[in-house]
């Protein structure tokens, strides 16, 4: 087996009463399409925030290709190659979604020459193209704000992308999209994943979307994970379907 | 239409000696406090109000005071370039402390750590003449010494070129990826530190860009008085570029020169007319432009074309 490109070990973090991982241990391997599913209140954002430097946890440690990430900012992390997007899309609203993307592409790049319009960066064909994948070129000149839930959504993802990470958590891409786009835009994203080689991991509700993309599945049920395997042997499982898929 | 309008005010502006000669001075002036603005402007871009940027105006005029005394004559691009690198420093060491907090806090922090240098300037009597202040000798400019009405001449085009510049300069800032950034700062901070920058430096940056404008803006006010006094750090006069950057509009870096403009003429003129009540007239001022033009001043012909049979604009105040 490949050394895992994330690792995490014993993470535990408690609010007040509530604990929201208490011991968690989960390798993220290369070009994997990792979901994680749970109910809510599970702790599953709550790892988010945590591999990203957002939230310190209390005990246990997180490396990325080996390193200790823990105590290191969202920013530093995002620079050693892990993105994210959010379940609530975190926008710059007051620009166009271009811009956003420039944006992105600047500060990946560090251009800071002061004489240079951010509207005239050379990535300026790169972020077009990356709209143009996730679907959104004929957008790029609409102001953030403007936009319907489910565009915003997949804005926040390509200003993710644009990051070019190795890794590039999800939470929730989809909810917000219309059904009958969702899967077309899942469809998308993994391909656009595969080409990029970025290995990806995702939150998700929708069971018929961790059975078609997940490569892994990992269930989290009250600050632990119960139960890590392929979708076919998870979603199976009697105690997976009794306390997260219901029925 | 909008490089012909730029192109007729910097030729209006230049000849401005040969053709309105008695507004020479208080042209200065409006020169060196738009400097101040810009430095308001550049920190509101990101949302944020200094009420104590009336410190680094005070530090420009003190250091022209001190290098008077220490040098004598001290040549004026000499004087400019040590104004520019105090400035920028003080506005780096202070910047380190209020680059961390946002809104009412850093308006606040701003405002003590200006009423520190006040009280400061005021109590170190020795060193700084106390509530007299200390005057500014008259610097040369490259060996050259100015008599009294050569140097009213050089100082206003000494003003004025350094404001072009200096608006030239923040234009450009806020095209760059670091001035959309500042943008940034006052919409989406996770977003931002997500992209891979931090907030804080983004906003740091722009804070001590915007002390050395400040600072500039002081020398050439200072210089222009001949008088460097701790009232120039008074919270009345932080806030009062607060007031005009707001008055101009904080939607383009041409309201700041417009805002200024404006503010020194209601106020010379409203002075002459009514003595001790000329504020009433300028809050009365702001009032009306607020209520009519949120946008500010430099909103103002968007809206009056949306106004009056502009079928082409949307009604939105583009600025």
């Amino acid at each position: 087996m490949t050394a895992p490109l994330l690792s995490a070990r014993g993470i535990q973090i408690r609010f007040g009463g509530v604990i929201a991982a208490d011991g968690i241990d989960l390798d993220i391997f290369d070009r994997e399409n990792l979901a994680i599913i749970g109910p809510n209140g599970a702790g599953k954002t709550t790892f988010l925030n945590i591999t990203t430097g957002y939230l310190k946890p209390q005990g246990g440690s997180v490396t990325l290709n080996g390193r200790e990430i823990l105590g290191t900012p969202p920013r530093r992390i995002t620079r050693m190659g892990v993105a994210r997007a959010f379940q609530i899309p975190q926008l710059f609203t007051e620009h166009t979604v271009l811009e956003n993307m420039l944006l992105s592409a600047a500060v990946r790049e560090r251009i800071w020459n002061p004489l240079r319009p951010l509207s005239r960066i050379r990535q300026r064909a790169e972020m077009l193209d990356l709209l143009d994948l996730v679907g959104c070129a004929d957008i790029a000149d609409r102001l953030a704000s403007e936009l319907p839930e489910g565009q915003r959504k997949l804005v926040d993802i390509a200003i993710a992308l644009a990051q070019r990470p190795k890794l590039l958590l999800m939470d929730e891409p989809t909810s917000g999209v219309a059904t009958a786009d969702k899967f077309g835009i899942m469809e998308i994203l993994i391909k656009a994943l595969r080409e990029a080689q970025v290995a990806s991991v995702f939150v998700e509700h929708d069971m018929e979307m961790v059975s078609r993309y997940a490569s892994r599945v990992a269930v989290w049920s009250q600050g632990k994970i119960q139960m890590t395997g392929t979708p076919d042997v998870v979603m199976k499982d009697p105690d997976v379907i009794r306390t997260v898929i219901g029925g | 239409m909008q490089r012909l309008i730029l192109a007729a005010l910097l030729i209006a502006l230049f000849t401005l000696p040969f053709t309105f000669a008695s507004s020479v001075t208080i042209a200065t002036l409006i020169f060196a406090k738009a400097l101040a603005v810009l430095g308001i402007f550049v920190l509101l871009q990101a949302g944020q109000v200094s009420f104590g940027h009336g410190m680094f105006f005070a530090a420009g005029a003190y250091a022209a005071a001190y290098f008077g005394v220490v040098w004598r004559a001290p040549d004026l691009l000499v004087l400019t370039v040590a104004v520019i690198a105090i400035s920028g420093v003080s506005g780096l060491i202070i910047g380190l402390f209020v680059s961390r907090y946002r809104l009412i806090f850093f308006s606040m922090l701003n405002l003590a750590f200006s009423m520190v240098l006040f009280a400061l300037l005021e109590k170190l009597f020795h060193y700084t003449g106390g509530t007299d202040g200390m005057r500014i000798r008259r610097p040369s400019l490259m060996g050259y010494t100015f008599s009294r009405s050569d140097f009213d001449m050089a100082m206003f085009y000494y003003a004025l070129i350094l404001m072009v510049l200096c608006t030239g300069l923040v234009w450009l800032y806020l095209r760059s990826p670091l001035g959309q950034a500042l943008k940034a700062v006052k919409v989406n901070e996770t977003r931002l530190e997500y992209i891979g920058l931090s907030a804080n430096h983004t906003l740091l940056v722009a804070y001590v860009f915007s002390a050395v404008l400040a600072g500039l803006g002081g020398l050439a006010f200072g210089l222009v008085q001949g008088l460097a006094t701790p009232d120039l750090t008074f919270w009345t006069r932080s806030g009062e570029f607060v007031f005009i950057a707001v008055l101009g509009g904080i939607g383009s870096v041409f309201g700041v020169f417009a805002g200024t403009a404006v503010y020194e003429i209601v106020r010379f003129y409203a002075a002459a007319l009514l003595d001790d009540s000329w504020q009433l007239i300028l809050g009365i001022t702001l009032i009306a432009v607020i209520l009519t033009v949120p946008s500010g001043l430099i909103g103002l012909p968007a809206r009056l074309r949306a106004a009056f049979g502009g079928a082409r604009t949307n009604g939105k105040d583009k600025a």
